[in-house]
């Protein structure tokens, strides 16, 4: 299309515009979280001035030493952590599992069961909520963390995804390990996990990432203040401190610096993952 | 060079799928099914037995004023929110594609809001979006426009604010898989289409258009069904108003389940969004043979 390199005069120029343009909407795409920044670092009244500053008068650096008193910022933040790894390093391992049996052993009515698996890419979770917070319930489970994480560690799209990298696999790498003495788990775990690196770390950002974010499920399984997770604490700053906004946006952007690191470092998994299967639900 | 595997292995493979068959069953197919059967009762929680109640539930929704609201409200955010996100993911997967500068920083830049969670990202919007003191009717009375929006303060607005949001959130997502899509074009496509005096315009037509229908049908596949899941936007920007403007409909079944604890209601509500969704899936995979070009 428009070529960076190309010699005619009007085609440079038409290059220029359009890196312009969109360098102007990256800032349209960037402005809430430059506004987060700029809030957090000062006091209400700055914040509301009129004619409003677009920038911080001086910087108020006290929102993010309150937060932390102002509500249990501090439990808040462990629980999200807490769950959220649990929640990835078992949803890997059980998915991981389920995958190896797919793609390299014999399972009775494997297809049957797969596509069985399947039907959770093409069912939203908002559909079975309902009866499943009552299977949970009735199980003694609500308002626990184990409650929680049980109903989260089955992933239909982590078994599609690592399915596809082991059948990528050749299958004579099994039946070498099996001549020199392997027994299956040891395969799995030894020679087929590490080679699937790829695949892995994929599942594992995008789990980190969603379970770090996910609001609804927390909001109807967790109700003690001492088991809630960042996004229900947000949420209810929001609801009672709803003048306080240079808190609310130092919490906000202290819950977000996670999610940054994490996305910066594994940005590659990221598109990689999106752009070979587009599911994630 | 087929080996016949050891006869250990129907075991080894069955104790490997056997902790997510489990969980499979117990939180995902057995609530299924149970959801149904709750749907035609009326099932209030705690542990208070239910009585079978036959198709009362589903008669009462038939009437029932709030339900269709939400369910309308619904359909006009799944109308302005498929179109606006695959038109913007489009637009910024071509542009993307044909820059060679800064590449890496705009994909970033784009895709990041996808990341952050919607908590987050609601709460910021209802600081920018307010009416009086946000920067966002404060640059459009700046650009002349004496009477902004009131946002998320006007029944009128406040859904098209969430749509907003929504596809400002969203549209980084769908750009990537665009983008892998357009990248896998071959070059030598265009060079031809080049040689037979096809311009830019042409050779999108006939060209990337063609090519690109399996993943913009998926993209299409995707948001619809993304449209119908839409909750923590509305519950943190509105909490489903002001009025009922902005409620949704699984905004709709977490109040009847989680705050009335009409549980077999919100059950068969539930029922309903799963065949709106099964339908979707299944009319939008019939027609993908019209549509889409291999």
């Amino acid at each position: 299309m428009l070529n960076a390199l190309g010699n005619k005069r009007r085609d440079r120029i038409a290059y220029a515009l359009l890196l312009v343009l969109l360098v102007a909407c990256s800032i349209v795409a960037l402005f809430p979280f430059l506004w987060m920044i700029s809030a957090s670092l000062r006091t209400d009244v700055d914040l509301f001035r009129n004619p409003m500053n677009w920038i911080p008068q001086s910087l108020y650096l006290d929102n993010f030493k309150e937060v932390w008193t102002a509500i249990p910022f501090g439990t808040y933040f462990w629980n999200t952590l807490k769950l959220t790894v649990i929640i990835t390093v078992l949803q890997v391992l059980i998915c991981s599992m389920a995958a190896y049996a797919f793609a390299k052993l014999r399972i009775p009515f494997k297809n049957a069961i797969f596509l069985l698996f399947m039907t959770n890419l093409m069912m939203p979770w908002h559909s079975i909520m309902v009866p499943q917070f009552t299977v949970v319930s009735e199980l003694g489970l609500y308002n626990t963390h184990t409650g929680y994480v049980l109903v989260q560690l089955f992933s239909g799209f982590g078994i599609f995804l690592l399915r596809q990298f082991f059948l990528s696999l050749p299958a004579e790498l099994n039946e070498a390990a099996r001549i020199d003495g392997f027994g299956e788990w040891a395969i799995y775990w030894r020679i087929i996990l590490p080679l699937a690196r790829a695949g892995v770390s994929t599942l594992a950002i995008f789990t980190f990432t969603f379970m770090w974010n996910d609001y609804l499920a927390p909001l109807i399984y967790l109700q003690d203040d001492g088991l809630k997770t960042l996004q229900l604490g947000l949420k209810s700053f929001q609801t009672e401190h709803t003048t306080d906004y240079g808190l609310l946006m130092a919490g906000t952007l202290i819950a977000t610096i996670p999610m940054v690191v994490v996305f910066l470092a594994g940005e590659r998994f990221f598109t990689k993952g999106v752009a070979t299967t587009g599911m994630k639900n | 060079m087929k080996r016949r595997l050891p006869y250990r292995d129907y075991a080894t493979g069955t104790l490997f799928i056997l902790p997510a068959f489990v969980l499979f069953a117990v939180f995902i197919l057995y609530p299924l099914v149970y959801g149904f059967y709750m749907s035609f009762t009326d099932y209030g929680g705690f542990n208070i037995k239910p009585n079978f109640t036959g198709l009362a539930n589903y008669k009462k929704l038939l009437g029932d004023a709030y339900f269709q609201i939400s369910l309308k409200n619904n359909l006009i955010y799944t109308a302005l929110f498929v179109p606006l996100t695959m038109l913007f993911a489009l637009l910024a997967a071509i542009a993307l594609n044909s820059v060679l500068h800064l590449r890496q920083y705009l994909r970033v830049a784009f895709y990041f809001p996808y990341i952050t969670s919607m908590v987050s990202i609601a709460i910021v919007w209802g600081l920018l979006l307010n009416p009086e003191r946000g920067p966002v009717n404060h640059i459009l009375k700046a650009i002349g426009i004496a009477h902004p929006p009131e946002w998320l303060m006007s029944s009128d607005w406040a859904l098209v604010a969430v749509v907003l949001v929504a596809v400002w959130k969203s549209f980084g997502y769908y750009m990537i898989i665009l983008l892998a899509g357009l990248q896998g074009i071959p070059e030598y496509l265009y060079e031809s289409a080049r040689l037979d005096g096809a311009g830019r315009f042409k050779q999108f037509l006939y060209i990337t258009l063609p090519s690109l229908s399996p993943t913009l049908f998926m993209v299409l596949v995707l948001t619809v069904i993304n449209s119908f899941q839409v909750f923590d936007l509305v519950s943190v920007m509105t909490d489903g108003g002001p009025g009922r403007s902005t409620n949704v409909l699984v905004f709709r079944i977490y109040q009847e389940a989680f705050i009335h604890y009409r549980m077999g209601y919100a059950a068969s509500m539930s029922v309903v969004l799963f065949l709106i969704i099964m339908i979707i899936s299944i009319v939008q995979f019939r027609l993908e043979r019209k549509w889409v070009t291999y």
